[in-house]
């Protein structure tokens, strides 16, 4: 499919245009620079539109193809393209983005056009990061994304937020240095070329595959994140502010997710098959392991923040089943859990914002003074533990059941999910808002406002739509998942000795 | 082919120091308060060596002196880089100098000379032409650092650097001797040609090795000679420090391309240098970065992060292939369009009576002023190395080269050291970013500072975006100069 406009360049340029005009502006009008970030946001949905639209669901190969030489001397070129996965991030991350900013726009007091800038510039970035098919740019895109968060959570967050900060950027920089030797290994090894569909084809042996899977790994890990690596993400969520506690859940975190599908497995897919064993092995500590740290959480975002964990080792579970199902089940998981988390802190964040606290032990009863809240958090809640009917179910469903046919004990040991994350998001349910009013201070909230329920709503619908109806999306991701598993057969380029 | 006079390569040298003779007697007429006119005709002059260099490529190599003088793209492009860092740091440091009493003809004068010495240095073919740049530059920066004579820590300062300078100068000296004695030549080609015909002696040549690659050690201020840079960097003033850390590292990399590469470049002897550069590359990836970490004055965190710098460099070098150097030729000028603009934002903040030199003088700066905040943030990136700041694609450079000269596990080194070097960098974007201002003074610097600084910090972000050009001259001129 080919556009006569560039419009994957138009995806990945607009946020972050509107994002460096909000920056210029400045904080003279704090109420212009607010609605100038909303049309930036808006802007950057509706240039995305017609890629869901346009997009041609019969074939696996990349669309929307962009290639313009670059950096001459590494041979790198500005080569964008998408397939179904990478679609229906972009599409996830241009709705957050809106999203966020509505959901920042009372909440952010000051350095608002910092704030605005940076929530744009990042998800700029990340369409970056989705659309690239030259290594180079993929790692450039996926690097700088760090540094509108680092900021987000430094300037933002709450008071251990430095800490959090530094150790947010050390974590993920730590992973994806060594992925940039990685790359250059490759680069030589591919004659001279960062193109991801000339590494795709270069023979390699298994050693080598196995050093390079390790290098993305680590990377892709600590974004995930999966344990034992995961340490950055609870802290990060809980001093970052909200809207960058929703953008790191629903999009930070699927970057890793995606760069397994993108990079490992079709670039060493038998060192993929040969780890295989390790990285189902963690996902499914991740599972079990994390969701039983959620049950004794007394924070809110750090409860949260471990259920995502959990919930990306269904992702990771999923992608290294290598059956159509399962991987197809990880990417809808990945889709899923971005709307159901980032309901999720923007929830917490709606008491935070009346409160101040995120303790549990503060609430009690809440339900009593805002209902409407109350039945949103509640769906919710319920999709977070994979209610049928709620999107949260599809994913893990379809992974469940790809783990069975591979293993049954695997699959029961997922499934404990179905328990555990229950336990921990109703049980937290049950003692924030249920019972009688807990104290002055939950006597005297106020029920969320039009600002908030719009964004909260709109969330809902997705969740349900595509709980109850999740056809459409399968339909984008069928030939884009058969070609990753394509690319993923063992042997396909295995080279024996050096 | 046209002809050229034996003095038309170096056209630029000679016109400088006709006009610094110029400027020395003209300045001499000329009250306090006249002394713009100083500062106007120093850059006046520096722009004129910029168009000479800039329009008189002649192109390939031309040596003239009897092959003690070479011009040639890797001279002319080095060399148009110390042309604009000299200025940049020259308007950088103005105001500066003018609030500590410092704005007096010696400070302009010995600037252009250490800038024809880095001419010198970066043209020589020659041992003595090499050896006599050297010294010049050298000289002037000693006198420099001391021009604020009743400072004592600009005093020690200056003294550790001539002692030890000194001590570099007679290792550099002592090594050539027995090179010389070795190849029976000063030349920098011949003596290349006597290695080649195994006509020189190989023990001796490794001796003269040893010296050589430790006094270039402490020219680059690469570790284990490392020693003076912390003290100096901290105790001269800051207008100084930032001269000594830009345009000399330029002159520094030519150095070590003519004596290593274009002298000593054979392949029994490269194989030599190759591990002595290893092991001080790695040394000063390790002490350098880690050395920061523990630095409160910001100065001193720079000079550590330049011995890692230099760390980075030599990794370029120890490549030992074409695209080795020219990516550490790449990586030294992006380090300089840094470190020029890591200086200037010192320059910016100090004001009379106050050097904003410690790293707690940045708190708050975002609140303070959001656009060089931007600036400093950007400029903090690239050292680190995270993309889309040009810093990255210096490292990538340098790490694809070692790669592919088969040291692998020296990219991983490197890598993880970066990693340890990116801490520090990050502390000054957290002290500007995260902290609330101690210091609410107004920033309001002079229109040329203004706007150079800002196409400095821009200039970092637009190479990061497009940097195929620079990379693409530096692999050109390398390719041009060396065989």
């Amino acid at each position: 499919m080919t556009m006569d406009y560039p419009i994957l360049s138009l995806v990945i340029w607009v946020p972050v245009i509107a994002g460096g005009v909000v920056l210029a502006i400045g904080d003279r009008q704090p109420r212009i620079t607010r609605v100038l970030a909303l049309i930036g946001a808006l802007a950057g949905l509706i240039v995305a539109l017609p890629l869901w639209t346009q997009f041609d669901r019969g074939t696996g190969d990349f669309q929307f193809q962009e290639l313009a030489p670059w950096i001459a001397r590494f041979n790198v070129s500005y080569h964008l393209g998408i397939d179904g996965m990478s679609l229906l991030l972009i599409l996830l991350n241009c709705v957050t983005t809106v999203l966020v900013v509505i959901a920042g726009w009372e909440v952010i007091k000051q350095r608002v056009a910092q704030y605005m800038a940076a929530l744009l510039i990042l998800s700029g970035l990340m369409n970056g990061v989705f659309c690239a098919l030259d290594g180079l740019l993929f790692y450039v895109f996926f690097e700088a994304t760090l540094i509108p968060m680092f900021i987000i959570i430094g300037v933002w967050g709450g008071p251990n937020r430095v800490y959090a900060a530094v150790k947010f950027f050390l974590y993920t920089l730590m992973g994806s240095l060594l992925s940039l030797v990685a790359l250059i290994y490759l680069f030589n090894a591919a004659g001279g070329s960062f193109s991801l569909l000339s590494f795709y084809e270069v023979p390699l042996p298994l050693d080598v595959q196995v050093l390079i899977f390790s290098a993305f790994m680590v990377a892709f890990a600590v974004k995930v994140p999966m344990w034992p690596v995961h340490t950055w993400l609870p802290d990060a969520h809980v001093e970052a502010p909200t809207g960058g506690s929703v953008v790191l859940a629903a999009i930070m975190l699927k970057l890793g997710g995606y760069g397994f599908l993108r990079l490992s497995l079709p670039i060493v897919p038998d060192a993929s098959h040969e780890m295989a064993g390790i990285v189902i092995a963690l996902s499914l500590i991740a599972v079990v392991y994390i969701g039983l740290v959620a049950l004794v959480q007394a924070d809110m975002k750090k409860l949260i923040a471990y259920s995502s964990i959990s919930h990306m080792g269904f992702v990771t579970l999923g992608i290294f089943i290598f059956s159509a199902q399962g991987m197809e089940g990880a990417i809808l998981q990945m889709i899923s859990h971005g709307f159901i988390s980032g309901a999720l802190f923007l929830c917490v964040g709606v008491l935070y914002d009346r409160m101040h606290s995120r303790l549990i032990a503060d609430y009690g009863g809440v339900a009593n003074r805002m209902p409407v809240f109350a039945a949103l958090f509640m769906l919710f809640a319920m999709a977070n533990a994979g209610l049928p009917g709620t999107s949260g179910f599809v994913g893990e469903w379809l992974v469940i059941l790809a783990t069975m046919n591979l293993n049954f004990w695997y699959a029961a040991l997922a499934a404990t999910t179905l328990i555990f994350g229950a336990a921990y998001t109703l049980w937290m349910y049950k003692r924030v808002m249920f019972g009688a009013v807990a104290n002055a201070r939950v006597q005297e909230l106020t029920d969320i406002g039009m600002r908030e329920l719009l964004v909260l709503g709109v969330l809902a619908v997705a969740v349900l739509a595509m709980g109850l109806y999740p056809a459409p999306l399968g339909e984008v991701l069928h030939e884009s998942v058969s070609e990753i598993l394509r690319l993923a057969a063992p042997g396909r380029k295995l080279l024996i000795g050096l | 082919m046209q002809y050229i006079t034996p003095l038309a390569p170096a056209y630029a040298e000679v016109f400088l120091l006709i006009m610094v003779c110029a400027i020395l007697l003209l300045d001499l007429f000329l009250r306090d308060e006249e002394r713009g006119t100083t500062y106007a005709l120093t850059l006046a002059t520096v722009l004129g060596c910029f168009l000479i260099t800039g329009f008189t490529d002649w192109g390939g190599e031309i040596y003239t002196f009897s092959g003690m003088f070479v011009a040639d793209s890797m001279a002319n492009l080095l060399k148009l880089g110390i042309y604009i860092s000299v200025a940049v740091a020259l308007v950088y440091s103005q105001a500066y100098i003018r609030e500590r009493g410092m704005l007096r003809g010696e400070y302009f004068l010995l600037a252009l000379f250490a800038m024809l010495g880095m001419m010198v240095m970066v043209s020589a073919n020659h041992l003595l032409t090499l050896y006599l740049g050297l010294e010049l530059l050298s000289l002037s920066l000693y006198a420099m650092i001391a021009l604020q004579r009743d400072s004592a820590v600009a005093t020690e300062a200056a003294m550790k650097y001539f002692v030890l300078g000194a001590l570099a100068s007679g290792m550099l000296l002592y090594g050539m001797s027995m090179l010389y004695g070795a190849t029976g030549t000063l030349e920098l080609t011949r003596m290349a040609d006597a290695i080649a015909t195994d006509a020189a002696d190989g023990t001796i040549l490794l001796f003269a090795l040893v010296f050589i690659v430790a006094g270039l050690g402490f020219k680059l201020s690469a570790v284990p000679f490392h020693m003076w840079v912390p003290d100096v960097y901290q105790g001269a003033p800051t207008a100084v420090t930032l001269l000594i850390s830009s345009a000399p590292k330029l002159a520094a990399f030519a150095f070590v391309i003519r004596l290593l590469v274009s002298g000593l470049g054979a392949d029994y002897l490269a194989g030599q240098w190759q591990w002595m550069l290893v092991i001080m590359a790695v040394l000063s990836l390790a002490i350098g970065n880690i050395a920061a970490i523990a630095q409160t004055n910001l100065k001193r965190m720079l000079a550590y992060s330049t011995i890692s710098h230099m760390g980075f460099l030599l990794l370029g070098v120890l490549a030992a292939s074409n695209d080795g150097y020219a990516s550490a030729m790449f990586y030294v000028m992006v380090y300089v369009l840094m470190t020029l603009g890591t200086f200037g934002m010192i320059l910016l903040l100090s004001r009379a009576g106050f050097e904003a030199e410690m790293l707690d003088d940045f708190k708050g700066l975002n609140a303070r002023n959001p656009w060089f905040a931007f600036i400093m943030l950007l400029l903090m990136f690239s050292m680190a190395g995270v993309p889309p700041a040009v810093g990255f694609y210096a490292k990538l450079s340098v790490l694809w080269a070692v790669m592919d000269a088969g040291f692998i596990w020296l990219a991983v080194v490197a890598v993880l050291f970066s990693l340890i070097g990116a801490f520090y960098y990050l502390r000054v974007v957290k002290l500007m970013y995260f902290d609330e201002p101690v210091d609410h003074s107004p920033i309001a610097p002079g229109a040329g500072m203004r706007w150079l600084l800002s196409l400095n910090g821009i200039a970092v972000l637009a190479l990061g975006v497009l940097p195929g050009g620079l990379m693409g001259q530096c692999v050109k001129s390398i390719t041009l100069s060396l065989r």
